[in-house]
């Protein structure tokens, strides 16, 4: 796990509450759950496309559910997780706006986090070097990675603001600290506790 | 290491009241078990077949040999594994087969509609007389997870995991309707004789062409293709008339032949019923059904199943997370349609093995 992946699950960590409801959308191998279940000792189900992501869920003891998060979350009714949390994967899929809109249908309170495509390195790549940038936060290669939608913390901002939406907490993270200043230019990671 | 021989065993006990009401006295129970029950028979784990299946699971030529074993998915080195023929079965269980007392003949037709439900409650208790009060796991595909979620639902206090694989909650129009056909060709069998051919010819066309119609709704249409293509046997002949020249012709009919030396039509008749009738929420709505269940689940699915489709593995989970039942669910990507339970092994084997290591009793 990566240093700032390590550092995101902190922040997400200490914004959800003991004992609580999480529903992680796009769970990957289930290092989050596992630790949320550990530390905050929640009640955790997840759902994930990947297969091999599947195995390592089972093997770490967690719920899992093998889909797409895409199409929906029919079987869950209104607020029925305390949280419901989009680690890295809101700009994963193919319609953020309808897993978000979801995502605030079952939780009462969603976190979602993702990498700034306007930090400063990645401005640098694209402004001068013509380049796709490729920095701690977007690792991928243009032909690899599984992000469709490049998004910056101002464009999240608006977005929440078109849609009625709470910003509760925000946390902004670079590679070696929290960011205060500038956040939109030096941040890399941003988690957002949101509600409706 | 000395292996420990495998033998199939025999549990008779007195009577055993049916759903129907009727009452079905005695009762034989054909069973194996592998590996060691511990002190505080902590580790059974029930092993439940399918349509065609018997007690024979693990050692050789054991239905599920690659899953049951030594540092196997189903470790023997840990837990102690049982497996019983089904009632209604041919195997060693009751069934129609089997001599009814107050004739002396075997029962065919005045053997009593049983149904999965009836046989959960023969395997409870060969459980008790085992003197099992919980069963770490019950795991099964196809007929055997509907055995399984039967066990959630009728023993729910017994249970502290299931793994129901390839399964449904409850057949759907079209799984009926293959069943139906099965049991028409049977029944269409002029040695069927209203299932009294005990002694005489017994109706193995009728019943080698329900296990062909069988067979082609546990393959998938890609599994065929890379298994026998178009290709034929020998050579295209025009002149012999309607012999079974595709692969695909001999294979199903040396499939058909092969088991009706091993398999009772009648019991392919009362056992496709029994999976008819099924319905894991006894009639209960999706939210309601699976209340009180205490085991952690594990649904697997294949994803080129079209007999079971992943849809109603789906269900199954639905119907857990609804009651806040643990569940994991995965649908694997295996081209071997229906059959992918018996063949995908590999992939079984890394989910349950991984599954299992987080069960515990308390």
């Amino acid at each position: 796990m990566s240093k700032l992946i390590e550092k995101e699950y902190k922040v997400i960590a200490e914004m959800v509450d003991q004992g609580a409801t999480v529903l992680d959308l796009g769970c990957g191998h289930g290092d989050l759950l596992a630790l949320l279940t550990r530390e905050k000792n929640v009640k955790g189900q997840g759902i994930e496309i990947d297969q091999q992501a599947i195995y390592d869920c089972v093997a770490k003891g967690l719920s899992v559910f093998h889909g797409d998060i895409d199409t929906g979350l029919p079987e869950f009714g209104d607020r029925a997780f305390d949280y419901v949390i989009l680690s890295q994967s809101m700009q994963q899929v193919k319609k953020p706006d309808t897993v978000l809109t979801e995502a605030l249908r079952v939780g009462k309170k969603v976190i979602v986090s993702f990498p700034n495509f306007a930090h400063i390195t990645a401005r640098f790549q694209l402004g001068f070097s013509g380049k796709v940038p490729v920095n701690p936060s977007l690792p991928f290669e243009w032909y690899n990675t599984p992000n469709t939608h490049f998004l910056s913390f101002h464009d999240f901002i608006d977005y929440c603001r078109k849609r009625g939406i709470k910003i509760e907490k925000k946390t902004y993270l670079s590679e070696k600290n929290k960011v205060r200043v500038l956040p939109n230019l030096f941040g890399m990671v941003g988690i957002f506790l949101i509600s409706q | 290491m000395v292996k420990e021989p495998i033998e199939t065993k025999y549990f008779n006990f007195d009577e055993l009241k049916l759903e129907s009401g009727e009452k079905l006295s005695p009762v034989t129970l054909a069973y194996e078990a592998y590996g060691k029950l511990n002190a505080d028979k902590s580790n059974a784990i029930l092993i439940v077949h399918a349509l065609s299946g018997d007690a024979h699971a693990a050692g050789p030529n054991g239905w599920w040999e690659k899953l049951i074993g030594a540092g196997k998915a189903f470790d023997t080195g840990k837990y102690f594994i049982i497996c019983s023929n089904v009632l209604g079965g041919c195997r060693g269980s009751t069934g129609p087969a089997s001599l009814n007392p107050k004739t002396g003949k075997p029962y065919g037709l005045d053997f009593p509609i049983i149904t999965i439900t009836d046989m959960v409650n023969a395997q409870k208790k060969l459980i008790d007389f085992l003197g099992i009060d919980k069963l770490l796991s019950v795991a099964g595909g196809s007929m055997g997870g509907m055995q399984v979620l039967e066990w959630l639902v009728s023993y729910p206090e017994q249970v502290v995991s299931a793994i129901p694989i390839a399964t449904a909650v409850r057949h759907s129009p079209q799984q009926i309707a293959f069943d139906e056909v099965g049991r028409q060709a049977i029944m269409a069998d002029i040695n069927w004789n209203d299932g009294n051919y005990y002694g005489g010819p017994a109706p193995d066309r009728g019943l080698a062409v329900a296990r062909m119609v069988g067979h082609i709704t546990y393959m998938s249409d890609r599994s065929m293709e890379d298994k026998f293509g178009r290709k034929f046997r020998d050579k295209k002949q025009l002149l012999k008339k309607f012999a079974a020249e595709f692969e695909v012709e001999g294979y199903l009919q040396y499939r058909g032949d092969s088991f009706v030396k091993r398999f009772d039509a009648n019991s392919y008749l009362y056992i496709t019923k029994a999976m008819d009738y099924f319905d894991a929420f006894h009639g209960k709505g999706i939210s309601e059904a699976f209340r009180g269940i205490k085991a952690k689940v594990l649904v697997l699915a294949f994803k080129s199943d079209w007999l079971y489709p992943a849809y109603q593995s789906q269900e199954i989970v639905k119907a857990c997370k609804l009651s806040g039942v643990k569940t994991a669910y995965c649908e694997i990507d295996s081209k071997y349609g229906h059959d992918s339970f018996l063949i995908e092994t590999e992939e079984e084997t890394h989910l349950i093995r991984n599954f299992l290591k987080n069960v515990k009793a308390d």
